[in-house]
């Protein structure tokens, strides 16, 4: 069942109703997610948040905004453009999600190393439980007595409680932005240059990186002047003018040193843009190559980059599935793009299982399994990878300590010790073994 | 796990088992804030050392009993810093306590907190769990945000036993300016300069005047310093310490000492007491008008009421009387969620009760 409350007292209302009679709940926004977080389930209801699609006040003096959990992330920069601000995290879905969603989620961008993630820009949130009631976390200050239970509701998938008004920070619009693109003959060589950036005192905003096949489909699709290498960067520099010229020109030099083989900064904005807009348009032109994509999203320390792309190349042929890679290079978080053929039998399997490799590999070199896209329903599995049993126990707990009767979006984002000791993982967490009660052989 | 570890895991369990109080303690630098803390000491001190730092990787895992000068020293060779600037509140702090504050410094509207930059801890729950949330990594979304949960709690959560860190670049060039402005004025003029694209990272005013500090590359400082006008400040470097540190003259006085967490271009506030108004001198505001000091012997319903005039909240930061509550009043129904959370991770309430909230 699919309810659309228009007021919060509806709202309030379906969650007593469904309280009563024991009945799930899954808050939606936008329905953009990427690992199924806000997919429906047998015998719960909908809540849709839709109709919670307006922007309540900007508070120009403090810089603020708050909004209901439907507005759209772009609305927000949309909305406050006149005044000089913009709200910076931008998921690429940003023309479609939900502000509601991205605090669910935690969502991340391209510019999440310099300006941070969804929790870095939110100072309030409310949200209704399960009875019902109506709970302000935060509001319009720097910091808030009590525990952090607003980091807390950040990347909490709909499992603690249903968001319903937002407060979000506005930043002022920089006075300028150029973006550096360079080529590179070697991948490695431009994963050395992200770090040799790094090592230069530079914060990018935005500093991405694409892979020969990644770079071929999106030049084919956006047309956006990509050279023909085996790896790209596009490197953002983003604040005053004097700044920006200053950072430029030292990204520059570093890539130069780094071994690039085409160094171009944009000259104006629609050349920015443009850069631009090939990165943007990967993943769909990287659709374009194969029936279906599986988008994978891991983080890793940017130090094992060769490590994990040589060995994603080895299973890729083994698997016989390509693999595009993009690649949040500032901040470690990976896309790795399995391309297959979901009409040829067992075809999804092999990709899925070829992908959880990936996010394994990601935890053994000191990563994640999820940067941005959530746990969901897809990533249940591997959390049993990262987390062993006293971290999901505690994070049952905390579920409960919000929605005892585990109503809320049950059976996401937490997978249960009894779904991991089925799997047979056998993670050794703290050089602890998982259920120490279970006899192993 | 080491064997200082497992002695402390061995001392949460049996404290667990027992129902005995416990009071964490690592150099004891902060103990004049929160609630009185009761109980049997754990201490945390010696378990220190660097683990990894990575400075291409832009972060650091260490210890919880490491100190924050030693912290600072191994970042400063690599040209990097703590970016939330943290307070030391003494010499021997360190990043264990920080982190069970949440202590930022001047540096936080423009940067981020200390909870900003927290990636990964590992801890002992209340029964003496060992767990590891979150990892060495700025992007992480696997699993429910127990690190940043844990900054800030008092210790009433967790033992925390290292924490993993972003960190940040030094800037290349900085500058203080001075403004002259009383604190009504001083509040338009710094939300002014702080909804440009000028790269300020620091405000404050006394009352007198306004203190700006850029920071940026050579050229971005010069020209913001003729933007915003204004004299140059020699002493700026001291400043900016002193005001973090709380070593400012301001600070000097045994009064209770009120911080006023508000939206940061709420008006200034004027108050009167039994003896008229209270005396401009009295106040002092940090973080561009987002933080606001105030030494005044006013009851502390007075003050919250005041606060939540002004759209925020107030804490008795230090003296005063700490046998009662020292935070704003929370909700009945967030205090009922609070207690669920503690509940979850310290069920025989044995870690640092009290310190936050009677009863918590």
């Amino acid at each position: 069942m699919v309810v659309l409350p228009d007021t919060l007292e509806e709202a309030q209302n379906i969650l007593k109703l469904c309280n009563q009679n024991g009945v799930p709940v899954i808050a939606r926004g936008a329905g953009t997610g990427l690992s199924g977080g806000a997919m429906p389930l047998e015998n719960a209801v909908l809540l849709s948040l839709a109709r919670f699609n307006k922007i309540l006040n900007i508070d120009a003096a403090n810089r603020a905004a708050v909004v209901q959990p439907g507005v759209r992330n772009l609305a927000i920069s949309e909305a406050v453009s006149h005044l000089g601000f913009y709200y910076a995290p931008d998921p690429s879905s940003q023309i479609a999600c939900t502000i509601g969603g991205n605090v669910a989620e935690n969502s991340g961008g391209v510019h999440c190393l310099k300006y941070g993630l969804t929790v870095h820009n939110v100072t309030g949130v409310k949200f209704l439980n399960m009875e019902g009631d109506l709970i302000e976390l935060g509001g319009n200050t720097l910091d808030s007595p009590g525990y952090d239970l607003l980091a807390l509701m950040h990347g909490s998938e709909g499992l603690l409680g249903i968001i319903v008004e937002v407060t979000v920070k506005l930043l002022p619009k920089p006075e300028l932005a150029q973006v550096v693109l360079a080529s590179f003959d070697d991948i490695e060589k431009a994963g050395q240059a992200v770090a040799d950036i790094i090592a230069a005192g530079i914060i990018p905003a935005g500093l991405e990186m694409m892979d020969r096949l990644a770079i071929e489909a999106a030049e084919a699709f956006a047309k956006a002047g990509y050279p023909v290498a085996e790896a790209i960067l596009l490197c953002e520099v983003d604040g005053t003018e004097a700044g920006v010229h200053d950072h430029i020109q030292r990204v520059e030099q570093v890539l130069q040193n780094a071994g690039a083989t085409e160094i171009r900064t944009s000259q104006d904005e629609a050349e920015r843009m443009q850069f631009w807009a090939g990165r943007k348009a990967a993943f769909p032109a990287v659709g374009r190559l194969a029936p279906d994509y599986y988008c994978m999203d891991g983080t890793i320390p940017k130090s094992a980059l060769p490590r994990v792309l040589k060995q994603i190349a080895a299973w890729s042929a083994e698997y016989g599935l390509p693999v595009a890679n993009v690649f949040h290079a500032g901040d470690g978080n990976m896309h790795p793009l399995i391309l297959y053929d979901a009409n040829k039998p067992g075809e999804l399997g092999r990709t899925e299982t070829f992908g959880a490799k990936i996010l394994a590999l990601c935890v053994e070199v000191g990563g994640t399994i999820t940067g941005e896209h959530g746990v969901g329903v897809e990533k249940l599995d591997s959390m049993c990878v990262q987390f062993g049993e006293h971290e999901l126990k505690q994070f049952f707990a905390v579920k409960h300590a919000f929605d005892p009767d585990g109503l809320l979006n049950p059976g996401k984002a937490v997978p249960t010790l009894h779904r991991c000791a089925e799997l047979g993982r056998m993670h050794v967490h703290n050089g602890e073994l998982p259920h120490p009660e279970l006899e192993r052989f | 796990m080491g064997e200082f570890s497992k002695q402390i895991q061995q001392q949460v369990r049996d404290a667990h088992q027992s129902k005995t109080v416990l009071n964490i303690i690592s150099s004891n630098t902060k103990s004049w804030y929160g609630r009185t803390p009761h109980g049997t000491p754990l201490r945390t001190r010696e378990h220190t050392g660097i683990i990894n730092y990575q400075p291409s990787e832009l972060m650091i895992t260490a210890r919880a009993g490491t100190t924050l000068a030693e912290i600072a020293g191994t970042l400063d060779e690599h040209r990097q810093r703590l970016p939330f600037d943290p307070p030391y509140y003494g010499e021997d702090a360190t990043i264990g306590g920080t982190v069970a504050c949440n202590f930022s410094g001047p540096r936080r509207p423009y940067a981020g907190s200390c909870r900003d930059f927290m990636l990964g801890c590992t801890m002992f729950n209340g029964k003496g769990d060992s767990m590891r949330f979150g990892g060495e990594v700025m992007k992480n979304v696997a699993g429910f945000d127990v690190t940043r949960l844990m900054v800030g709690s008092l210790g009433t959560l967790g033992v925390l036993m290292d924490v993993s860190i972003k960190v940040l670049p030094h800037r290349l060039a900085e500058q203080t300016l001075t403004l002259d402005a009383g604190f009504s004025e001083a509040i338009g003029i710094m939300n002014h300069w702080a909804a440009t694209p000028l790269p300020v990272t620091a405000m404050a005013c006394d009352g007198r005047q306004i203190y700006f500090r850029i920071c940026g590359t050579p050229s971005a400082v010069e020209t913001s310093r003729k933007q915003i006008g204004g004299d140059l400040y020699e002493d700026g470097l001291n400043f900016w310490k002193d005001l973090r540190e709380h070593s400012l003259a301001y600070f000097d006085d045994p009064r209770p000492l009120w911080r006023f967490s508000l939206p940061q271009a709420a008006p200034h506030i004027a108050i009167e007491d039994a003896n008229g108004p209270v005396n401009e001198a009295d106040w002092l505001i940090g973080w561009g008008g987002a933080q606001r000091w105030l030494k005044s012997e006013l009851p502390f319903d007075e003050i919250q009421m005041l606060a939540k005039n002004a759209g925020g909240t107030a804490s008795l930061f230090r003296n005063g009387d700490r046998e009662s509550e020292c935070f704003a009043p929370l909700p009945s129904a967030l205090m009922a969620l609070h207690r669920n959370v503690k509940h979850a991770f310290d069920p025989a309430c044995i870690l640092n009760p009290g310190r936050m909230y009677r009863g918590l």
